[in-house]
């Protein structure tokens, strides 16, 4: 536990721990004081010299992220002194800058922007033409570079050597020809490249997915949690609903993390760029395939489904479900079926590489909510025995493609041989035309609810984006379904 | 603000920042204005005036005496619409030297436009220093409101208001929509076309 100290800032008194650094322990006391170099994770080279603050006693202006608080220091961030350091210093960072915001994709949320309105020295004193650098240079497959916008605050750079190790990115030359650029005979694709557009404070690592899809002043952000593995890592997703002719039509723009324990500041490459899959064959209607195809209610759905449950008895009913349901999803499988034989263990569809920085093996977020509800999951072998020797009754598909478990072909003979089956899912999948009755459920942008993590940590998702269809989240439609089993009313339990 | 016009004592005002007001005086209720029947007689003599003025003008015309016509009616649309040399007109969009269109997709007249009728996508653009540009774009003359937010946003004078045309009715809405070769004068507005 460090020493509490007392120091000013910007004349009131703040307390402190000891030795932290006054522009963390300014922000703490509700004082941003701008900054492009400092980062949290990645260290304060103090190159950058926009976090200038007056110290009383100093003979010069100091870099409040290289100065560690003590008792009775007197720091003052918006004194004129203080101000006319922080505008010189963005002033010098403008020199070089090309100034094309119109066709910049940070422009919206720009550090050179942000700070330029608030303490900006709107009268250029540059007689001098603009140094010209690479344009548009692919640093690799998901950022683009841009030298010109650079401001040199080497975040990239400390990210791929500190981070992840990989050094693809350096700062060569110098003078006015300093820039930062790739690592001779290498490529910016390492795990969490997509962090660099991130960190970077201006246009000059852009995103090459995002690239020019759409204005970020027209994105909607939601917190939520990535469903990429059981890592869990906190994300916003960012998404375009309004106008619909961005971004390809596509509703989601971009996944971005949020700062929070789990997963520090950043999420890997494989999480950020894994929503395309979201809105691909989605599901909106409820539909009984076979005996003779019909587009359902949900209530008429539910009570069919519950005579089937009945006369089939729940005791040859196996549920094959996936790590994507929530908590919630859990429980009201479980409620519902109590008697089945489950499956959801993560087979090779579900398993990939992990690492240790972010990456799990597991790429379903919420295998541990099941587990922490007691639930017990069958070898999908077995269940591939037992449907093969007809011992079950009714096959129920919770957000799984059994086609991806089994392959095509013997899915679709494995599936044809339970009593009756149900694919629930948001996307169609391979698994979606095999089953007698398909639900329509929503996906994790459309519902709100709470996975556990790896480490048993509950963490809450909100809802982004309305549900397609008359899509609804899995807890409900368990819940329907359990309803018009007991025979209480439909309209409550929906 | 400030306001800074008026001659009027300024008194300070609560709340934020530094406003001055001027105050003014009401008008005193007195007979004559409450009567009514002395400002129906003025306004009737305005009326007077114009029509003999008018008369006047119209006469000596006539005579050959002045070449100055009175106030008329335009017959439009057997004569031309007069319009004035900075009326809002439609759309346009301007082209570079090289032929290429000058919008860069920036989006800010999308952004601006309170009736949410452009419809701009982008793309890359062949030159890196130009770095983007629109794919499509698409206005739609039925929704606009000719408010001229959008030339005036435009950081690259890439789109005027000053096609001088005013005549952009249809027959369908979907005519009303005009595409990027129809705004930059490529390809002639067909009704029924591409749109």
């Amino acid at each position: 536990m460090a020493k509490r100290v007392k120091f000013k800032l910007n004349g009131t008194e703040v307390e402190a721990d000891e030795g932290r650094l006054v522009i963390d322990a300014a922000k703490d006391a509700g004082v941003e004081i701008p900054h492009y170099c400092y980062h949290p994770a990645l260290g304060n080279p103090g190159n950058c010299r926009m976090c200038i603050v007056e110290v009383a006693g100093a003979p010069k202006p100091q870099v409040s992220c290289r100065l560690p608080v003590k008792e009775g220091l007197d720091v003052k961030s918006d004194s004129p002194a203080a101000k006319r350091a922080q505008a010189s210093a963005l002033e010098l960072h403008l020199v070089n800058h090309p100034l094309d915001c119109p066709v910049c994709d940070q422009s919206g949320e720009c550090g050179l922007q942000d700070y330029y309105m608030k303490i900006g020295r709107y009268q250029s004193q540059v007689r001098e033409d603009k140094q010209h650098k690479g344009k548009r240079v692919e640093a690799g497959p998901h950022v683009m570079l841009d030298q010109e916008r650079c401001i040199l605050c080497t975040r990239c750079t400390r990210f791929v050597d500190d981070v992840t190790k990989t050094h693809e990115l350096g700062i060569f030359r110098r003078g006015h020809t300093e820039a930062v650029e790739l690592t001779p005979g290498k490529v910016l694709d390492n795990d969490y490249s997509g962090n660099v557009v991130d960190i970077c404070p201006v246009g000059a690592l852009t995103d090459r997915d995002f690239r020019y899809q759409v204005r970020v002043w027209y994105l909607d952000k939601t917190d939520s949690v990535c469903p990429g593995c059981s890592r869990g890592c906190n994300i916003s997703i960012h998404t375009n609903t309004k106008r619909t002719w961005h971004n390809q039509g596509h509703r989601v723009a971009r996944l971005k993390p949020r700062h929070s324990e789990v997963n520090g500041y950043w999420m890997c490459d494989e999480g950020r760029y894994g929503y395309r899959p979201l809105d691909e064959g989605r599901l909106g209607k409820v539909l009984r395939l076979t005996p003779e195809r019909a587009e359902l209610s949900w209530e008429a759905a539910a009570v069919e489904l519950a005579a089937r449950l009945k006369d089939g008895g729940s005791k040859g009913l196996a549920v094959a479900a996936s790590g994507m349901l929530s908590n919630e999803d859990w429980a009201a499988l479980k409620d519902l079926f109590p008697a089945a034989k489950l499956y959801f263990t993560a087979e090779p569809d579900q398993v990939g590489a992990e690492d240790a920085l972010l990456k799990r093996r597991e790429k379903v977020p919420n295998l541990k909510g099941a587990e922490a509800l007691g639930l017990k999951s069958g070898s999908f072998d077995d269940l591939a025995k037992d449907l093969e020797s007809g011992k079950v009754s009714g096959l129920w598909i919770v957000e799984r493609d059994l086609t991806k478990v089994w392959g095509a072909e013997r899915a679709k003979a494995l599936i044809g041989k339970a009593g009756f089956s149900v694919f629930q899912g948001p996307n169609k999948g391979g698994t979606g035309e095999l089953a007698s009755y398909r639900l329509p459920a929503t996906a994790y942008a459309e519902e709100t609810g709470r996975f556990t993590n790896f480490e048993g940590r509950v963490q809450e998702y909100r809802k982004a984006l309305d549900p397609i269809g008359s899509a609804r989240p899995d807890h409900e439609i368990f819940g329907l379904v359990k309803a018009a089993l007991t025979g209480a009313a439909l309209e409550a339990a929906a | 603000m400030a306001m800074t016009e008026g001659t009027g004592p300024a008194a300070p005002v609560m709340g934020k920042g530094s406003m001055t007001v001027r105050v003014v005086e009401r008008p005193k209720r007195t007979f004559a204005t409450q009567i009514f029947l002395i400002e129906v007689w003025k306004g009737l003599g305005v009326t007077f005036r114009h029509l003999f003025v008018n008369l006047a003008r119209h006469a000596l015309r006539a005579l050959g005496i002045t070449g100055q016509p009175g106030a008329v009616t335009i017959q439009y649309p057997e004569d031309p619409a007069v319009l004035g040399k900075r009326a809002r007109t439609r759309h346009r969009l301007l082209k570079r030297e090289d032929g290429a269109p000058r919008c860069t997709a920036c989006l800010l007249c999308e952004t601006i436009c309170p009736a949410k009728c452009i419809r701009i996508t982008a793309e890359n653009a062949p030159d890196a220093m130009v770095e983007k540009r629109a794919k499509t774009f698409d206005i739609d003359l039925g929704m606009c409101i000719f408010c001229g937010y959008c030339a005036e946003a435009c950081p690259v004078d890439a789109i005027h208001m000053d096609a001088n045309e005013v005549e952009i009715s249809s027959y369908s809405r979907k005519d009303m929509i005009w595409n990027m070769a129809e705004l930059l004068g490529d390809a002639p507005k067909v009704p029924g076309g591409t749109a």
